[in-house]
């Protein structure tokens, strides 16, 4: 497999995969905090990471259309590509739907999202509890879903890396590549 | 011209209104604020709160406002903060269940501007503010229209881990309105 994926995917990748791994946990710890100075820096500092990922990920996804990936090696069966392709999928659907969630889910909640405190974003919907309810729970099965599916999307990499050993992983980890 | 006519305008308005209006509308009046948490402007309201209001149309320099606030009818936004805000580190409601503003002097600024110096008293400090205004004949009623800040810090509200700036501001914007009709017969 000589081919890989752009410098610039590569950095997109990784750094979206950091926010994600940053964004995450901070949602399951924020919302179990009782009420104070932090918590409230906390749920401004998710929401800003959100609203980020989302930019990173139109980003990437712009980025794309010009620069196609690699293709998946010729060995994989039909149904591995399939699967590969269906998470990729699900997985910038699901990047891009989730700070979305967020950010409606924020303005049902009748607070504001204000990009590193500095940039408003528009609330799309009026203050509704019965809403901002409903959309914590969207918001919340969504990242669980995606959780599901980065371990997925890890575990193949993995598998491909120590098991097939066929040098897919380095097409986003070219560092893995001059050992090898 | 456009000047000239404004002394006649308010003759014909004090012979009109000689009477004082002083009867708050409450279901048409407000008294509303907005914080700003990490930048975020969050929007509250006191429900429950009484004004005892006289104006004189023709002579609004007259006029005068007794405020008091309900502030167990606070609604800061949110149920979490609803729950905090009576607390000690907050507006200890338990000591201090009211915040009361009383205006000393109403200043023209200019056209149906005008300006209430007056004291406010939250937690049991008294400070003076100026909350800037306009008065506006609505039916009826007069509607007073007016918004200032304060410097929450100043009462100590939002003590201890709360007086950090950067997350809860240290200016609090109020908003209210007001409509003031006459006496019923």
């Amino acid at each position: 497999m000589d081919e890989r994926y752009t410098r610039t995917a590569i950095l997109l990748h990784w750094f979206i995969a950091l926010l994600i791994f940053t964004a995450f946990p901070l949602g399951v710890y924020m919302h179990e905090l009782p009420f104070s100075p932090d918590k409230l820096r906390l749920y401004s500092w998710h929401k800003w990471i959100g609203v980020s990922l989302f930019l990173l990920v139109i980003v990437r996804l712009t980025w794309r259309t010009t620069h196609r990936p690699p293709p998946l090696p010729d060995a994989m069966a039909a149904w591995e590509k399939f699967a590969a392709h269906a998470v990729h999928f699900s997985l910038y659907v699901l990047i891009i739907i989730i700070p979305l969630s967020g950010w409606l889910m924020s303005s049902a909640k009748g607070v504001q999202t204000v990009w590193l405190g500095v940039l408003p974003l528009p609330d799309l919907l009026s203050k509704n509890k019965e809403l901002g309810d409903l959309l914590k729970e969207v918001h919340e099965s969504l990242n669980f879903l995606m959780l599901g599916l980065i371990f997925a999307h890890a575990g193949a990499a993995l598998k491909h890396h120590f098991i097939e050993r066929d040098g897919i992983l380095s097409r986003m980890l070219p560092m893995l590549r001059k050992k090898s | 011209m456009k000047y000239g006519l404004l002394p006649v305008l308010l003759l014909c308005f004090s012979s009109a209104a000689a009477e004082e209006f002083n009867s708050l509308r409450p279901q048409q009046s407000s008294v509303t604020f907005v914080s700003k948490q990490m930048g975020v402007p969050v929007a509250g309201s006191f429900n429950k709160f009484s004004a005892d209001i006289s104006v004189n149309p023709a002579k609004p320099e007259t006029g005068s406002a007794r405020i008091s606030i309900d502030l167990n009818s606070m609604d800061a936004g949110s149920a979490e903060a609803n729950d905090e805000l009576g607390g000690r580190s907050w507006f200890d409601t338990r000591q201090h269940p009211v915040a009361r503003f009383v205006s000393s002097r109403v200043t023209r600024l200019g056209d149906d501007r005008y300006e209430a110096l007056g004291n406010m008293t939250i937690k049991g400090k008294t400070l003076p503010v100026k909350a800037p205004f306009t008065l506006k004949r609505v039916g009826d009623a007069l509607v007073v229209d007016g918004a200032f800040a304060i410097k929450r810090l100043d009462y100590g509200i939002g003590t201890g881990i709360w007086a950090d700036t950067s997350v809860v501001a240290d200016d609090v914007k109020i908003t209210f309105h007001f409509t003031v009709g006459k006496p019923r017969q």
